[in-house]
């Protein structure tokens, strides 16, 4: 039955190439079902929910025009958890690739003794749910006998027991460490696939030459791989920007603020409004469309990075 | 710094005997790994070491092995934290999704990366625009959708919304893998008469098994972790909270209780970590895939 579709040389009628391509179309269905309803949707819902004056739950939406936004722009929390936002992936990023580059280009060895072994180890915390991780590090790193403030009392490196999380001078990086090892793994998993692309010759040939083992890492496997770099920063930077789960789990923002990111943000006044204060799904919105926008344009411009980096190569297929 | 230890080490041993050295210094590499990994994974070893301990016991820091082991955490985790119930709401969110976001992103895949129709451009440049969309974004909206459809409070608005977690990487994974299959095997089936549907089922979904598990395990571990919308979702219903949303209500009302949060935490984790042990080999190989396409 639906043998019908061969491609016609002559260009048909818009009515008819549609009708021949019917069935390719009730394959999407469920996919676009899928992606409109929470993707698409959302994406244009956000833009008109972000000029209504609204508390959610009830149907008295007012049209606000840019007043959110305008409001938004005078929030010091506002531009507070924007910027912790940048600064959390900004520190993540760099730390997350280079650590895992490391682990990577050593499990690369297959002569290695039980490499299989280190990389499930260390993916562990990958698959183990956010949530979980932060409970088990809240407990960890507790100020009254969780086992990092013992284990460093006993070894007499700090007198007084580290509050990690309660310090808001200290929690942001607590948290920053905290993600960087629970996704490690995947960007080590990146990595390898990037290493193996290098031929298995380019080493033999180095190693003809009498280059030491370093040398051919820094000198030859590293620039083959820097293509690859960039996927994976992209890949890397957009993960540490969907940080909510690990921060709401820990520290719910605090103490004072000082971790909260802008997911937490718009939770917060989306949903979880603090003393219970009326909801502002609108205002909330409002910050949700601005983040997204400031990702938009930096995701665009890594792709034109990415291009341009790729256009000055040769292209080799990868 | 160890590294240059190990490597100066070895260097001696060049004089003598050559074919020793980077076996050698293998070694030594495999025993600082094997010492880093245990600290890597120490939190989650404490964690289970933990749930078989009392109170008093954690509170003490013996050592990692329970002198006195007790079950006493997992039974309260499972039958006063509900975390039994909130297994199985899990394991609805987790099963609904994986089996809805798998064929419907295989039927959305194959017509992408192997037919010419009309749109087909459009839709692949909608995708790949959407593709970073945050959470923080959608959130809002998708929430006042299930409310409309009456699912704003309900496991089944749960399970469809956490479909479109990774959907659009899901997608383009399996067209490019499709639009890299052979035409022959196409042309091969149209001439022995069989249909497109047919051919998709019997012949092309068999052939991008790779890419099945991946998504597979991927929807797995997303449906498994996602916390931001059931969390949203369950606000006003606690009983059908997720595991990840009722473990850190768990938190919330019983901190002292770490017996019994580590128990729940153990009863949430080893489903996905036995099901990555098992698929890790497809599972990384698909990832590794996404990067290199």
């Amino acid at each position: 039955m639906a043998s019908s579709i061969s491609t016609v040389p002559h260009r048909a009628g818009l009515g008819h190439r549609l009708w021949q391509s019917r069935i390719d179309y009730l394959f999407l269905v469920p996919g676009m079902v899928i992606f409109g309803l929470f993707i698409l949707y959302p994406l244009f819902a956000s833009q008109w929910f972000s000029l209504l004056n609204w508390s959610g739950f009830d149907a008295n939406q007012a049209f606000v025009g840019f007043a959110n936004y305008a409001e938004l722009l005078q929030d010091k929390y506002f531009w507070d958890a924007f910027a912790r936002s940048f600064i959390f992936t900004l520190s993540t990023v760099p730390a997350q690739m280079a650590v895992s580059l490391v682990f990577a280009i050593i499990l690369n060895n297959k002569l290695l003794r039980m490499s299989a072994l280190f990389r499930t180890l260390i993916f562990l915390p990958v698959v183990t749910p956010v949530a979980i991780i932060g409970i088990v590090m809240t407990i960890m790193l507790s100020p009254f006998n969780g086992p990092v403030n013992i284990g460093l009392l006993d070894a007499g490196l700090i007198n007084r027991a580290i509050d990690f999380l309660g310090d808001p001078n200290l929690v942001l990086w607590t948290l920053a460490g905290i993600f960087v090892w629970k996704w490690v793994g995947v960007t080590m998993v990146y990595w390898l696939a990037a290493l193996q692309t290098v031929p298995a010759e380019l080493y033999e040939a180095a190693k003809l030459d009498g280059v030491k083992g370093w040398q051919v890492t820094f000198f030859i496997v590293l620039p083959m791989i820097t293509p690859f770099a960039i996927v994976i920063a992209l890949i890397s930077a957009i993960g540490a920007l969907n940080v909510f789960p690990l921060i709401q789990s820990m520290t719910q923002g605090g103490p004072y603020f000082a971790s909260e990111v802008m997911e937490v943000y718009i939770f917060r006044n989306a949903f979880a409004t603090l003393n219970g204060a009326v909801p502002r799904l609108g205002y909330a919105s409002a910050a949700g469309v601005f983040f997204g926008l400031a990702i938009m344009v930096l995701t665009i411009l890594q792709i034109f990075a990415v291009r341009y980096l790729r256009s000055r190569e040769k292209p080799n297929g990868a | 710094m160890a590294l240059e230890a190990t490597h100066s080490a070895g260097s001696d041993y060049v004089i003598r005997k050559p074919l020793v050295t980077p076996r050698v210094r293998r070694w030594i590499v495999s025993v600082l790994l094997a010492a880093v990994c245990c600290i890597w994974i120490y939190p989650l070893v404490w964690m289970v070491s933990a749930s078989f301990k009392t109170n008093a016991a954690i509170f003490a820091s013996e050592g990692l092995i329970p002198s006195e082991p007790v079950i006493d955490n997992y039974l309260r985790a499972w039958n006063e934290a509900n975390i039994g119930a909130y297994f199985f709401n899990t394991l609805f969110v987790t099963v609904g999704s994986v089996l809805l976001v798998t064929i419907a992103t295989a039927m959305m895949g194959y017509v992408l990366g192997r037919r010419k129709f009309l749109g087909r451009g459009f839709i692949f440049g909608l995708l790949v625009f959407t593709m970073f969309v945050p959470q923080g974004y959608t959130i809002i909206p998708v929430f006042e959708l299930l409310s409309m459809l009456g699912l704003g409070q309900s496991l089944w608005g749960v399970m469809l919304a956490t479909t479109g977690g990774s959907f659009v990487i899901f997608v383009l994974l399996f067209a490019g893998y499709f639009s890299q299959m052979p035409d022959e095997l196409e042309e091969a089936a149209k001439m022995d008469g069989v249909g497109f549907v047919r051919t998709f089922w019997y012949v092309m979904l068999p052939l991008s098994k790779p890419i099945i598990v991946t998504v597979i395990v991927m929807q797995t571990l997303y449906a498994w972790n996602d916390f931001l919308l059931p969390l949203v979702v369950t606000l006003a219903n606690p009983a059908i909270r997720t595991l990840s949303v009722g473990v850190y209500a768990f938190k919330g009302e019983n901190f002292v209780d770490w017996g019994g949060m580590t128990a729940a935490s153990t009863i949430t984790i080893v489903p996905v970590v036995v099901l990555f042990l098992f698929l890790q080999r497809y599972f990384i190989d698909g990832l590794a895939g996404a990067v290199k396409g």
